[in-house]
């Protein structure tokens, strides 16, 4: 009761109440310091990884930081393998995921009746609640014996992390197409109906269009959680610090993660040394790369509102 | 009734709550440092995984020989017992290789001298899939296939198949003991594992991917393999053809020439409770355990 007056008074008479109120001022202050230590914490990460993984950079030499192997206990610290290995799961999965998410969303949100919604939203969001161990060791038991009888060496394979990957991302790329969906206003849907065109033709030349900044956020959300994810991946992909051939082949052979290397080999280093400051090292480029994924997908928002603005 | 609950009440939840949280967080610290002070002071043991299912049976029955010493083990290879050895978070730490020159530095920089004793021989055994027609390999060959030298199963006699490599992760000590005696014969080179060898996080690992694929070869700890899954090849020297197949008694005569000692490691010479711990895995009940479990005890030496 009290709390709503003063909330209704304070505009006029600020300076005022604000001593007399305490506990006013206790939350406002206590909101305003949540607020501040999300920005506190993400930049004291960042300047902890600095701290730890900067000398990786110093004193291993570029050229070995940039050869082809992978193999610390000899002080060979080649991040190719790495790279690739994140680089052709993480695509694979996107591959994956976008067209399969897109489309249920496309479906759930222009196309589905509301009872047929009813049923398949709480499945997708299960699906979000799998804990990524659970659907690693699914891929590890079920999966990988699948892809080795289609004729791969070992089911342990890049595509099998994609394919457990793609699955973990979808529920995000979903979820958020849908919303974007949604922020499409009827009128554009009418308007379209109105002139004569089909369903198909409203749905890909006038909702998916107007709808398009948010997917693409969906998009890199959905990039951004394949990229990080670490256990599920560690258990499918074989984890061999190797090169894949270029071309398709290159899905069925065995990858090594940045995220699985950092998870698999903490344990073992002692801090100071070269190798624990190259894991740290490791870490300061996934997050430049999750970083510039997420400062793209922001830059996309920031133009989707624009151009809307100028429509409407 | 939810729904109307006057916005001030709200609020009140909310401090409270903080509050909460806040006492919360207060008194963690006194819990553990009573924990820690308390008589019940657990030894901590940590490292090996070949050694593990040995150290926790150790564990397991020093309880009845003292019930008053907790015994904590975990596993995670031996490379991660001895950095918690160096980062002085273990009591002893678990090893299937010997401690390296560096490591023992970067230990006695932080303070801490290890101290190495031998608790138990192991026999490393080479494993196939059953289905395998390959029976016995030399270390000569086994190097040429693990550097990805050889890379179908016909050049040494089996099928015409691609050969699948399975290692343990580098944190192994069976890992670096391979690397050392059958990649690199025992020798001063610079090989090491192809490119291609499928790192498995543990024994586990290596043996359910081998059960399922007729084309993998792994390596195992002799007390970790089960002969109606895997298939274990008899081996022998590099340049020889005396193969020998791994038991414990062709491992303990120095036969087979996979066979190392198994090692834990103390910082600083052990006193009172873990000096005693130490003297009875070395004696006869302990050493009994370690024959139990298909590794090879000291006294056969």
């Amino acid at each position: 009761m009290a709390a709503q007056t003063n909330l209704n008074s304070m505009p006029p008479q600020d300076e005022a109440t604000t001593p007399t109120n305490w506990r006013e001022l206790v939350i406002e202050n206590l909101i305003r310091l949540a607020g501040i230590s999300a920005v506190l914490i993400i930049t004291m990460i960042f300047l902890f990884l600095l701290r730890e993984g900067f000398p990786a950079f110093v004193e291993v030499p570029l050229s070995d930081l940039f050869s082809s192997r992978w193999y610390p206990i000899e002080d060979k610290f080649g991040l190719l393998p790495l790279l690739a290995g994140s680089l052709i799961v993480t695509v694979g999965a996107v591959v994956i995921a976008v067209p399969l998410g897109l489309t249920t969303a496309i479906y759930l949100g222009e196309i589905a009746p509301p009872w047929q919604r009813e049923i398949l939203k709480p499945f997708i969001e299960v699906l979000a609640g799998i804990p990524s161990i659970v659907l690693g060791f699914f891929g590890w038991v079920a999966l990988a014996p699948l892809i080795q009888s289609m004729g791969a060496p070992s089911g342990l394979t890049a595509f099998t992390g994609s394919l457990i990957l793609a699955y973990m991302a979808l529920p995000t790329i979903i979820s958020i197409t849908e919303d974007a969906l949604y922020a499409v206003p009827k009128e554009y849907r009418d308007g379209a109906l109105a002139i004569g065109a089909t369903q198909w033709q409203t749905i890909w030349r006038v909702v998916l269009p107007a709808a398009r900044s948010g997917i693409v956020i969906a998009v890199m959300l959905g990039i951004g959680r394949a990229i990080g994810e670490t256990m599920a991946v560690m258990l499918v992909t074989g984890n061999a610090a190797n090169i894949p051939d270029l071309g398709f082949g290159a899905l069925f052979q065995p990858v090594r993660t940045m995220t699985a290397t950092i998870a698999a080999e903490m344990g073992e280093v002692a801090q100071g040394s070269l190798h624990y400051s190259v894991l740290f090292g490791i870490g300061i480029v996934l997050f430049i790369i999750t970083f510039a994924i997420n400062s793209l997908a922001t830059y996309f928002v920031g133009g989707g509102k624009r151009r809307r603005g100028g429509q409407i | 009734m939810g729904q109307n609950i006057p916005e001030c009440h709200r609020h009140r939840w909310l401090i409270f709550l903080l509050l909460a949280t806040l006492l919360l967080a207060a008194c963690r610290p006194e819990q553990t440092e009573t924990a820690v002070n308390g008589s019940q002071r657990a030894i901590q043991n940590k490292g090996s995984d070949t050694l593990v299912n040995v150290a926790l049976a150790w564990a397991e029955a020093y309880r009845e020989v003292k019930p008053e010493v907790a015994i904590a083990v975990t596993g995670g290879g031996s490379g991660t017992g001895i950095a918690a050895l160096i980062n002085g978070t273990v009591d002893i730490a678990n090893a299937s290789r010997a401690m390296k020159d560096g490591e023992k530095e970067e230990a006695r920089a932080n303070g801490i001298e290890p101290i190495e004793y031998v608790v138990a021989i192991d026999a490393l055994a080479v494993i196939v899939h059953p289905d395998n027609p390959v029976s016995e390999l030399n270390i000569d060959q086994l190097s040429d296939i693990y550097t990805g030298r050889i890379t179908n199963w016909k050049d040494v006699g089996g099928n015409d198949a691609p050969i699948v490599l399975l290692s343990r992760e580098t944190n192994s000590g069976t890992h670096v003991y391979f690397l050392e005696e059958v990649v690199r014969k025992g020798e001063d080179s610079e090989d090491i594992f192809a490119p291609q060898t499928l790192l498995m996080p543990s024994s586990v690992g290596i043996t359910s991917e081998l059960r399922r694929n007729p084309n993998a070869i792994g390596y195992d700890g002799l007390g970790y393999v089960d002969p109606e899954h895997e298939k274990m090849l008899a081996v022998a020297p590099p340049g020889s053809t005396d193969y020998v197949y791994p038991t414990v008694e062709s491992a303990s005569s120095g036969q087979y020439p996979l066979a190392r000692n198994l090692f834990m490691y103390t910082a600083g010479e052990p006193t009172g409770e873990l000096a005693t711990y130490l003297d009875w895995i070395l004696g006869s009940d302990g050493q009994a355990i370690v024959a139990q479990l298909g590794f090879v005890p000291l006294t056969n030496q």
